[in-house]
């Protein structure tokens, strides 16, 4: 299974009147594992936002070739969540189904056990009784993986997935992601800790509002880039309300 | 003898007292499980704001039946409801306010503007009934109204209850598989409109709103899960009708007002004896 390439074409994202996102255009190819880096207010977490079509982009466009909605699986901020939600971690897990299951249908006992084994895959096995309320961030944040795996996207989109999260869990969760790669996956996430970027993410999109480099890792994340970054970054207007890109 | 005298021959006796606790019942159980996704929803005071905005579509229903009329004053009610969530959310997603601040708003001014045609056309008896309510007045009309509401919620819920909890918990999820998160937000609030309408006869624009919150946080200290939460909800309104209706028959005090306050009562308790609470806080179990 191989997803075909998401083309991004001088895409350009404001809040009212201020750019977040400004003129990026590249391509996250078929089966890539793409970090997006960059400084606070880079516009990160908005560009996610417009690929998911959460934000309207104010121009350029987004080419998805063959992909449908319905390929893209999204973990957004822990922080847009309810944790305290009174949910169990099965019911939330198995909103994984929902391309499957829809708003009506019932879940199939295949689904169930699908759901049970992603449990088991994010070292949770045995928690489907216990209420979201009751976890670690660090269980939380495995719990939804387990539904990220459910969803089996073909392209799968994480705003921080480690932000808050313990050691062993960010490398179990990293784990995870690179079996999603090798099973053919795209993946895109946006991170903070560069040495991440540069031990697990072969492909990087290093921006401030706009790009500053996209490529191999080695070449994008170069000192004189990520000062180059931090400087853009330091320059752009400061008034605009942006909170999610951080 | 003394227990079937003071809890039961009142509504034996008093058709005006069955009809008042069948009322509750049934606003228990569509209200209660609506409070608890309000709540959820971290729009309890939008709930409140709901509730008066209902007024001028009512007054306007008062004014064309000529009188409290339940249908014609819940029907304004509902429109006038449903154009305020509507604006509301609109304001918010076009300027710079966000939704509380624009609820707040137009319920100012959609209270204002309903207490002026009570006023206008009406007594004062009639502006208190409006404001305050009058469980004890309803009659079989007003019964199937608040029955039907509340059977068409239960459905409701039941029907679209997956997607409502997804909206409600993650709706960026819910955005992201095409969910049509904003219809099922769209069709919630139509739920409370419709509840506040119910609510309104027997406690008024003012509190009818009370058996949908304190039900509801109630029911958020004591259940970990969202159906038993939902089904607490609704108990506990039923009880504080039947509570409410009991004291206020036998201390010849006002019946909505008496409904709230047992409700508000149970909700102090349960601050103090739920898991969670200060008993247990100052009395932890050991093991």
């Amino acid at each position: 299974m191989t997803p075909p390439r998401i083309r991004l074409e001088n895409v350009s994202i404001a809040y009212a009147k201020n750019l977040a996102v400004k003129n990026i255009s590249g391509s996250f190819e078929a089966g890539s594992l793409t970090a997006i880096a960059g400084p606070n207010g880079a516009g990160k977490s908005t560009l996610l936002k417009g690929l998911m079509g959460d934000l309207k982009l104010q121009s350029g466009a987004i080419h998805l070739d063959a992909l449908q909605p319905k390929d893209f699986g999204y973990l957004p901020q822990a922080a847009e969540i309810d944790r305290h939600f009174p949910l169990s971690v099965a019911d939330t897990v198995m909103l994984g189904a929902w391309n499957r299951s829809g708003a009506f249908r019932g879940i199939s006992r295949e689904a169930a056990e699908r759901g049970h084994a992603a449990l088991e895959a994010v070292g949770l096995g045995g928690f489907e009784r216990q209420h979201i309320g009751a976890l670690s961030a660090g269980q939380f944040q495995r719990v939804l993986f387990a539904r990220l795996l459910l969803q089996d996207a073909k392209v799968i989109v994480l705003d921080e997935p480690f932000t808050a999260i313990d050691a062993a869990t960010t490398r179990d969760l990293l784990r995870i992601i690179r079996q999603w790669n090798d099973d053919g996956r795209t993946i895109i996430a946006v991170l903070h800790d560069f040495e991440q970027v540069r031990s697990h993410f072969p492909q990087t999109l290093l921006m401030a509002r706009e790009t500053v480099s996209w490529g191999p890792t080695e070449t994008a994340m170069t000192t004189g880039n990520l000062q180059k970054a931090r400087a853009m970054a330091e320059n752009a207007p400061t008034e605009q309300p942006e909170r999610l890109a951080v | 003898m003394m227990l079937y005298e003071t809890l039961i021959h009142p509504f034996v006796e008093y058709g005006f007292m069955r009809r008042a606790l069948i009322a509750c019942v049934a606003l228990g159980l569509g209200s209660g499980p609506v409070g608890v996704l309000l709540m959820l929803r971290r729009m309890s005071l939008v709930g409140d704001a709901m509730s008066h905005a209902v007024l001028p579509g009512a007054a306007i229903g008062f004014l064309i039946a000529g009188g409290l009329s339940l249908p014609a004053m819940g029907l304004g009610g509902i429109i006038a409801g449903l154009i305020v969530a509507l604006l509301s959310g609109l304001v918010s997603r076009t300027t710079v306010l966000k939704e509380d601040a624009s609820f707040a708003s137009f319920y100012l001014a959609s209270l204002a503007t309903g207490v002026l045609i009570v006023s206008l056309r009406g007594s004062n008896i009639d502006l208190l009934h409006v404001l305050f309510g009058t469980i004890l007045a309803i009659d079989a009309t007003a019964l199937y109204f608040v029955g039907g509401i509340a059977t068409f919620t239960a459905l409701t819920l039941a029907i679209v209850y997956r997607p409502l909890v997804a909206e409600c918990f993650d709706p960026g999820f819910l955005r992201s598989v095409r969910g049509h998160g904003s219809l099922y937000h769209v069709l919630f609030l139509f739920l409370v409109v419709l509840n506040l309408v119910a609510g309104f006869q027997a406690l008024g624009t003012l509190m009818a709103v009370g058996l949908m919150m304190l039900p509801a946080s109630i029911a958020r200290l004591w259940a970990r899960s969202l159906p038993l939460m939902m089904a607490i909800a609704a108990g506990v309104a039923a009880l504080s009708g039947f509570v409410g209706l009991i004291v206020s028959f036998h201390f010849g005090l006002a019946s909505g007002p008496t409904i709230i306050l047992v409700a508000a009562i149970l909700y102090c308790l349960s601050l103090v004896f739920c898991p969670s609470g200060a008993f247990r806080r100052l009395f932890p179990a050991r093991i």
